[in-house]
């Protein structure tokens, strides 16, 4: 197994709250984790960290063989774009767009022509059972069928790794274990890495391991290897 | 919910007699319904028998009550591979899981190291049982959401008493 992802002694203070003091943490290619923790410990923070959105103030990240937390701001947002997937919440559809546009535009940031995007985005939302949804707007869609919507867009670009934060926060139980199903499901076929932020120890449980974040530092099993 | 090993865990923090044995075993762990002195002393006798205590005659010629119990090496190897090692990951386990943190905080042994094995425990019993509602059918699937739902219960007090061990410490250590 080689490591997708690390974090080496990692540490980022929000003003004067330390957020991460000195978090360790290591995911191999394919695996999925799940990082648990009461509120507060950090886990969004080191989520954060990993996929480049926010800079440690002292410590490493590296993505594959490459240092994440050196690189500029404009490496580090073609990184996210080319290789990063990313499910959240709630508040991540861009409410303009259509459910279809939603999903195509991972691919057309990257410079796919509009055409071919739509007719991936429409593969992916019929493999999710959004057949026929394509034309709604966010406002228009359930809580589970927005948060497939965004499933589908994070999986559209087919990412080495996607990136959850409470991804069946604002669902109930029937259809957050759908959403679950369908992210561990295409995770496993693709062998997508996947980092999964939860509260919820039956999302956990879709896991391959779990690690508990406390008081910013990762305290169980920091990796396999 | 083992009464031997409970009292065995008791005689840990220092020799006892009977009663003081009892009347702490009924404040924490009795829930209401107290050990008949009977079974203390059937049970510390039975653990005199397999070498876990042994007596410690204070007074001569006295009743049950003269008799102080202190526990042996065996005794207290026993306690520690009790305390140490998770419970099977079966629903219904709270009211073990309970006398082992709270013997743990009497005994200034690591409670929160003891909650964190356990959590994993049950977390790998979770994934096994969502692993076969992934892959199995109906009626399967429904019986490992029954396991599930009582193993989230078990960890959310798991969660909950992690976070108030200091109170409990306070609490048990008074
Ligand atoms: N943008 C921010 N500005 C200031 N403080 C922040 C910010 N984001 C997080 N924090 C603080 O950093 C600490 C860690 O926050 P983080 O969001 O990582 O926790 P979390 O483990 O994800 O919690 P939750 O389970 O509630 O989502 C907290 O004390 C939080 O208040
Ligand atoms: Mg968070």
């Amino acid at each position: 197994m080689t490591a997708m992802l690390r974090a080496r002694s990692v540490s980022l203070s929000f003003g004067d709250t330390p957020a991460l003091r000195g978090a360790d943490f290591l995911v191999d290619t394919g695996e999925i984790v799940a990082i648990m923790g009461p509120s507060g410990s950090g886990k969004s923070t080191l989520l954060h960290c990993l996929a480049g959105i926010l800079v440690p103030d002292e410590g490493e990240i590296h993505v594959g063989g490459e240092r994440l937390d050196t690189m500029g701001e404009a490496a580090r947002s073609a990184l996210r774009r080319d290789r990063f997937g990313f499910v959240f919440q709630f508040g991540q559809l861009v409410p303009e767009l259509t459910a279809a546009e939603n999903v195509a535009l991972p691919l057309l940031l990257s410079g796919m022509r509009r055409a071919e995007a739509a007719r991936r985005a429409d593969l992916r939302m019929a493999e999710l059972g959004l057949d026929g949804l394509g034309g709604r707007r966010s406002g228009e869609l359930s809580g589970g069928q927005a948060q497939r919507v965004a499933l589908a867009r994070a999986l559209v670009a087919e990412p080495e790794v996607i990136f959850a934060d409470e991804p069946t926060g604002s669902l109930d139980s029937l259809t957050g274990e759908q959403v679950m199903d369908l992210l561990v499901g295409t995770a496993r076929e693709q062998g997508t890495t996947v980092v999964l932020v939860t509260h919820d120890a039956r999302v956990a449980a879709y896991a391959d391991r779990e690690v508990m974040v406390r008081d910013g530092r990762v305290t169980s099993p920091v990796g396999t290897s | 919910m083992s009464v031997p090993l409970t009292l065995l865990g008791l005689l840990e923090r220092e020799p006892s007699h009977g009663y003081d044995l009892k009347r702490d075993y009924d404040t924490y762990f009795g829930r209401g319904k107290s050990l008949p002195f009977g079974q203390v002393y059937s049970t510390l006798s039975r653990l005199a028998r397999d070498g876990k205590v042994v007596m410690d005659e204070i007074a001569a010629g006295g009743g049950p009550d003269r008799k102080r119990y202190v526990i042996t090496d065996a005794g207290a190897t026993e306690v520690n591979a009790w305390l140490t090692e998770p419970v099977a990951a079966e629903p219904h386990l709270q009211s073990v899981l309970f006398a082992k943190v709270v013997l743990a905080l009497m005994l200034d042994r690591p409670a929160e190291e003891y909650l964190d094995t356990q959590r994993r425990a049950h977390l790998a019993r979770m994934r096994e049982l969502t692993e076969i509602k992934r892959t199995g059918g109906l009626v399967d699937g429904l019986l490992a959401d029954h396991g599930l739902f009582h193993l989230e219960a078990d960890l959310r007090w798991i969660d909950t008493t992690a976070a108030r061990l200091d109170a409990l410490r306070d609490q048990v250590r008074s």
